[in-house]
């Protein structure tokens, strides 16, 4: 029995133990988009990494980081990236792409929001006719986003009757639950576009430039926590922020809408 | 409805075609359940049955905690787990955190107490029987526990099933734990709740075709080797 389970054991750690192994924890929508999947095996062919993807919300990727659980992040919640560098959690914060927030909501708009300019205006109107409305509730970057959109539109999001349903979920689990609902939601665009379960929803407001969502790379600090691999995140930062991630990233569409921009400062 | 017809008609796909991903997803599903099974069982059907043949003073409290045990949240055990391996927790160290090994610690926990319980109740009608006989032929305390392990492996082969199907259905637990990693950690349960975020309904019924028939194979299988269930045996 013992030889077993040892002949076990060591099958297990076998399969854990492989070289050059990088994590990363990465927001849902990155992953959701469908990007990581053209993105990783281009990675691995340029420089051998392995990146293992632990695919969660911004604000437990932040946590997964000051834990030292993964060697690098990729989120997009500006404030928060800020925050965890000042506090030594992070050697620094690199830009590397962005997309855009869009308002996802039943085809026939009930809260008229496709006749408005501004993302105030729709937050406002949204405030108003209180039509159904399904927040992330998960303290993700998208679901940050939307707390200060509530915040600009000058509502307060604590006040909210029983029309706004936080599910705390991922942005494909909220999706899901709104497109059930038949409720509005905010979402980046890329997940929404790689979305299956599209049914009787869309695209309602989009394009002001405050709905801008900008993705950073942050490695996590070698002084606090010795076993990162501070030199695994830098080969990922300098292939992430190179000319074929810059191809790969600009390239990649779904049904002809090209879904990230890269702008990493390349110099 | 469609849905339902489209998870069938790609699970049958998937099988078909022996689709890599699923193979691989399918067997590391069963290897953490089935190392997980091992090590619960080689712990809870000797404390089951000690705990049938053994008196003492708080006994009926052991019981009853195992008891309610069966019911540990899956979700609460991979919490803690996770906070226990995290490099920032005790055993960081180890660095296990978002590995097979810290999914099958976490399973262990949620199936042993399950595994104990049912091995407990069952050997406990049997001790009442054997007791008698047992005692006159002077067996020591481990011949007592050998016989009765051997004569009841009929039902500990229940309560072994019981576990695996805890073990390969669960998702709370080792999604915490696991992380859900492509290629590392990603398992059939854990792959069905990513694919349903991923609003692709007919991938993730699929799958879970797929862990289905997985489980009643393996059943069957089990059944069909310990010969239970045949004419002249019991």
């Amino acid at each position: 029995m013992i030889k077993v389970l040892a002949a076990l054991f060591v099958f297990v750690l076998g399969t854990a133990a492989q070289a050059e192994v990088l994590r990363l924890a990465v927001t849902t929508s990155f992953n959701n988009s469908g990007l990581s999947d053209v993105l990783l095996p281009a990675i691995k062919e340029d420089t051998g990494l392995d990146v293992q993807l632990l695919i969660v919300g911004t604000g437990q990727a932040l946590r997964l980081g000051e834990a030292g659980d993964v060697d690098a992040i990729l989120v997009h919640s500006k404030s928060s990236e800020e925050a965890f560098v000042a506090d030594g959690h992070g050697t620094h914060r690199r830009e590397i792409m962005y997309n855009d927030f869009v308002l996802i909501g039943p085809s026939d708009d009930p809260a008229g929001l496709r006749d408005l300019d501004t993302a105030a205006a729709a937050f406002g109107a949204l405030a108003s006719q209180k039509p159904r409305f399904v927040s992330r509730g998960d303290d993700s970057g998208t679901h940050k986003k939307e707390r200060a959109l509530w915040a600009d539109a000058g509502v307060d999001a604590d006040a909210f009757g029983d029309w706004y349903r936080a599910v705390g979920a991922g942005m494909g689990a909220s999706l899901n639950t709104a497109t059930a609902m038949g409720a509005y939601i905010l979402s980046d665009r890329a997940s929404w576009l790689n979305f299956g379960n599209k049914d009787g929803m869309a695209i309602l407001f989009a394009g002001d430039p405050i709905l801008f969502n900008q993705y950073s790379f942050l490695p996590v600090n070698p002084a606090r926590h010795s076993h990162v691999r501070n030199d695994l995140a830098q080969t990922l930062e300098a292939w992430l922020t190179g000319p074929r991630a810059q191809a790969l990233i600009d390239g990649y569409t779904i049904d002809g809408e090209t879904l990230f921009t890269f702008n990493a400062n390349t110099n | 409805m469609g849905d339902i017809y489209d998870g069938l008609r790609s699970a049958f796909w998937l099988i078909a075609t022996l689709d890599s991903d699923l193979v691989n997803i399918t067997l590391r599903s069963l290897q953490v359940s089935l190392s997980a099974l091992v090590i619960a069982c080689a712990i809870a059907v000797p404390l089951g049955t000690w705990l049938a043949i053994r008196r003492f003073r708080h006994r009926r409290t052991v019981i009853a905690l195992l008891n309610a045990l069966m019911g540990l949240p899956p979700v609460v055990v991979g919490l803690i787990v996770y906070i226990l391996l995290s490099r920032s927790g005790p055993f960081g160290v180890l660095g296990l955190l978002f590995t097979p090994t810290a999914m099958i610690i976490a399973q262990v926990i949620i199936i042993t107490p399950l595994i104990a319980s049912i091995t407990h109740q069952a050997m406990r009608d049997l001790w009442a029987e054997y007791h008698d006989l047992l005692i006159s032929l002077n067996t020591t305390r481990g011949q007592r526990i050998k016989a009765l392990v051997w004569d009841g492996r009929r039902t500990l082969l229940t309560a072994a099933l019981a576990g695996f199907g805890r073990a390969i259905g669960e998702v709370g637990a080792i999604m915490i734990v696991g992380g859900n990693i492509d290629q590392v950690t990603r398992v059939l349960t854990t792959a069905i709740a990513l694919e349903t975020g991923k609003g692709d309904f007919g991938l993730a019924l699929g799958l879970g075709f797929v862990l289905i028939a997985l489980a009643v194979v393996i059943n069957l299988a089990i059944h069909m080797l310990s010969r239970t269930e045949r004419e002249g045996r019991w």
